[in-house]
């Protein structure tokens, strides 16, 4: 698969043409990515997209069953030991023991990995630091708030400092300002040096936090790009409209030139546009008014995230509960 | 060479040692069957058999004292048995993830877990033969020092080996199982014959010749062999019963012990190799 690559070309992680199934279902289908060193990527994707057996085949945690992946240099089948020293996780869910503490639960970890006592201990100090918790460090973790865990599990981690760090949706059931301050550990865990992969169903994290993004759906990756390449896609600008004829003003509107494509919606229509949208708008106006067609709705924005991941899709992501803030355009259609 | 079992083992004990309520019920329990069922049990046999005529220069022991080594294994029995709940806890909602997606081998894993299980056994079986020896039961009956300390060795080495096995057979039904009420179940229901078809709490000569048969090869019934045989001695009469071990007897039961341990720790491995959790 062909990919616009914006770090340097050195990938940390590579993936080709890779299946996961689980009886006749195929949770992963033939995906195909590269992850340069010292970025930021996500795979976007709604809940059972695949993204978690895909991550949990390059985390080992999985037998690969087709295709190829290798992490770090070292191939997950052939070298899953290799693998395994040199990657971070942080699971889908909280795994820590509710009866350790803090301190515990990271020399725990070093000592799992064979670190030497020194190192190990001196990275205790340095990582409590990082995510703020050494005034927490003899605390049991289940008195723990729920992003004190998430950072706890992050410094974990990064105990081995590792070459990847997977992320499998890290502020899942975080409230959004605790949201928000993982993001910007996470950054810093990442300008650190530490190429990050999570997983997501949240728009703005993926838009915020990744230098790129894959989309993914039914196992299979629909697009991948930067935030901007991906809503450059979607062309400048969105027109929604909605007319007292939807079929006729579709027809009218496909000769207009700086209109890209249009998409049907339930009560009106998308137009894409390839110029700056307050410049086209009159001429849209103008030309309906012409033809007598009366304009009910009119909205105009850049296409966000939430646009692109309904284009390439079919649909919005289906999320329960705390969904993240929407763009307006979505609203309008409800009025 | 990798030391991950230590590390398993070391977390373990933290466990062990944090949960005081869990740590003294644990100890407590066994030394409760001795000063509640023993003495009761021992207050009755004793005065039935009291006109049974034991040959003369033959050594007798009392109920308490027979019944004391009983619970020493039983106690090993269940610990060892739900030990595997661990393993099903973290499975759901702790470590397992974590330590599977780590270098350190599986085998690594049943160790450690083998180790702390083991140790936790010895912590019980050394506290029930203080207490049932201050309670009253006659363990290491005139023995000299040396041979006492002798003794409760080989004793160690007799629980160790039958905890091992009951400890690999739990973690190898706790990582194929989902909740901890389904491991719970099976383990309650494996208890009762492995407990009441033993020598626990009563000879097993005067039992129907199936359930003789299947009491007689009962790891259950190998470790009671071995741990009467050094507390009590090679020779002695309870319930109306002489009991005679040769040393080619205990060699066997704990011959027994080591194949039914090497069984379990292969069907533990086997489980654990195949193991996913996601």
């Amino acid at each position: 698969m062909e990919q616009p690559v914006s770090a340097g070309n050195d990938p940390v992680i590579r993936v080709e043409n890779l299946e996961h199934a689980y009886g006749d279902f195929k949770a992963v289908d033939g995906i195909s990515f590269l992850v340069q060193r010292g970025e930021i990527f996500s795979f976007l994707g709604p809940n059972g997209a695949g993204k978690s057996t895909a991550i949990n085949v390059l985390i080992t945690l999985l037998g690969l069953q087709k295709g190829r992946a290798i992490i770090a240099g070292h191939d997950v089948t052939t070298e899953a030991q290799k693998v395994r020293e040199s990657i971070g996780i942080v699971f889908q869910d909280i795994t820590l023991d509710r009866d350790m503490t803090v301190w515990e639960i990271l020399e725990f970890h070093g000592r799992l990995y064979d670190m030497p006592v020194k190192q190990r201990r001196d990275r205790i100090e340095e990582l409590l630091k990082l995510v703020q918790l050494d005034g927490k460090r003899n605390e049991l973790t289940k008195k723990l708030s729920g992003g004190m865990k998430r950072r706890l599990e992050i410094a974990r981690g990064l105990m081995t400092r590792p070459e990847v760090l997977f992320l499998d949706e890290p502020t899942i059931g975080l409230d959004p300002q605790t949201r928000m301050r993982m993001w910007e550990y996470i950054k810093g865990v990442n300008r650190e040096g530490t190429t990050i992969f999570l997983t997501t169903h949240y728009m703005d994290e993926a838009d915020q936090l990744s230098d790129r993004i894959s989309i993914i759906d039914h196992g299979k990756i629909v697009i991948t790009g930067t935030s901007w390449e991906l809503k450059n896609t979607l062309g400048r600008d969105l027109i929604y409209l909605e007319t007292s004829d939807n079929a006729s003003a579709q027809r009218l509107l496909r000769s207009i030139p700086a209109v890209r494509e249009i998409k049907e919606k339930s009560e009106g229509i998308v137009l894409m546009v390839n110029e700056d949208g307050t410049k086209v708008l009159p001429g849209i106006i103008d030309t309906l008014r012409g033809e007598g067609i009366v304009i009910t709705t009119i909205n105009l924005k850049k296409p966000t995230m939430d646009d692109v991941f309904v284009f390439y899709t079919g649909k919005e992501i289906r999320d329960e509960g705390q969904a993240p803030a929407r763009g307006g355009f979505m609203r309008a259609r409800g009025r | 060479m990798s030391y991950g079992f230590l590390t398993i083992y070391w977390r373990d004990m933290i466990r062990f040692f944090r949960f005081k309520a869990l740590l003294i019920s644990s100890l407590l329990q066994p030394a409760l069957w001795l000063a509640f069922f023993g003495i009761a049990m021992a207050s009755n046999f004793d005065r039935l058999m009291a006109g049974m005529q034991v040959p003369a220069g033959a050594y007798a022991v009392g109920y308490l004292t027979f019944m004391g080594c009983g619970i020493i294994a039983m106690t090993t029995l269940f610990t060892s048995l739900f030990s595997g709940i661990v393993i099903l806890f973290d499975k759901n909602w702790g470590l397992m993830r974590e330590i599977l997606a780590s270098p350190v081998g599986r085998n690594h894993i049943i160790v450690g877990i083998a180790l702390s299980g083991v140790t936790k056994s010895f912590i019980q079986a050394l506290i029930i033969m203080g207490f049932g020896a201050l309670i009253g039961a006659a363990f290491f009956a005139g023995y000299p020092p040396l041979q006492v300390v002798a003794g409760i060795l080989c004793i160690l080495a007799f629980v160790g080996m039958f905890a091992l096995g009951f400890l690999f057979l739990s973690a190898a039904v706790a990582i194929s199982m989902e909740s901890p009420e389904g491991l719970q179940g099976i383990m309650t229901l494996l208890t009762m014959p492995i407990f009441f078809a033993s020598n626990a709490l009563y000879p097993i000569d005067t039992f129907p010749e199936i359930l003789r048969i299947l009491s007689a090869y009962n790891p259950m019934t190998m470790l009671i062999n071995g741990i009467r045989y050094f507390a009590i001695g090679p020779d002695f009469y309870a319930l109306g019963t002489h009991y005679a071990y040769t040393q080619a007897d205990i060699a066997l039961s704990f011959l027994g012990l080591v194949l039914f341990t090497v069984i379990m720790f292969i069907l533990a491995w086997w489980r654990f190799r195949s193991a996913v959790v996601t």
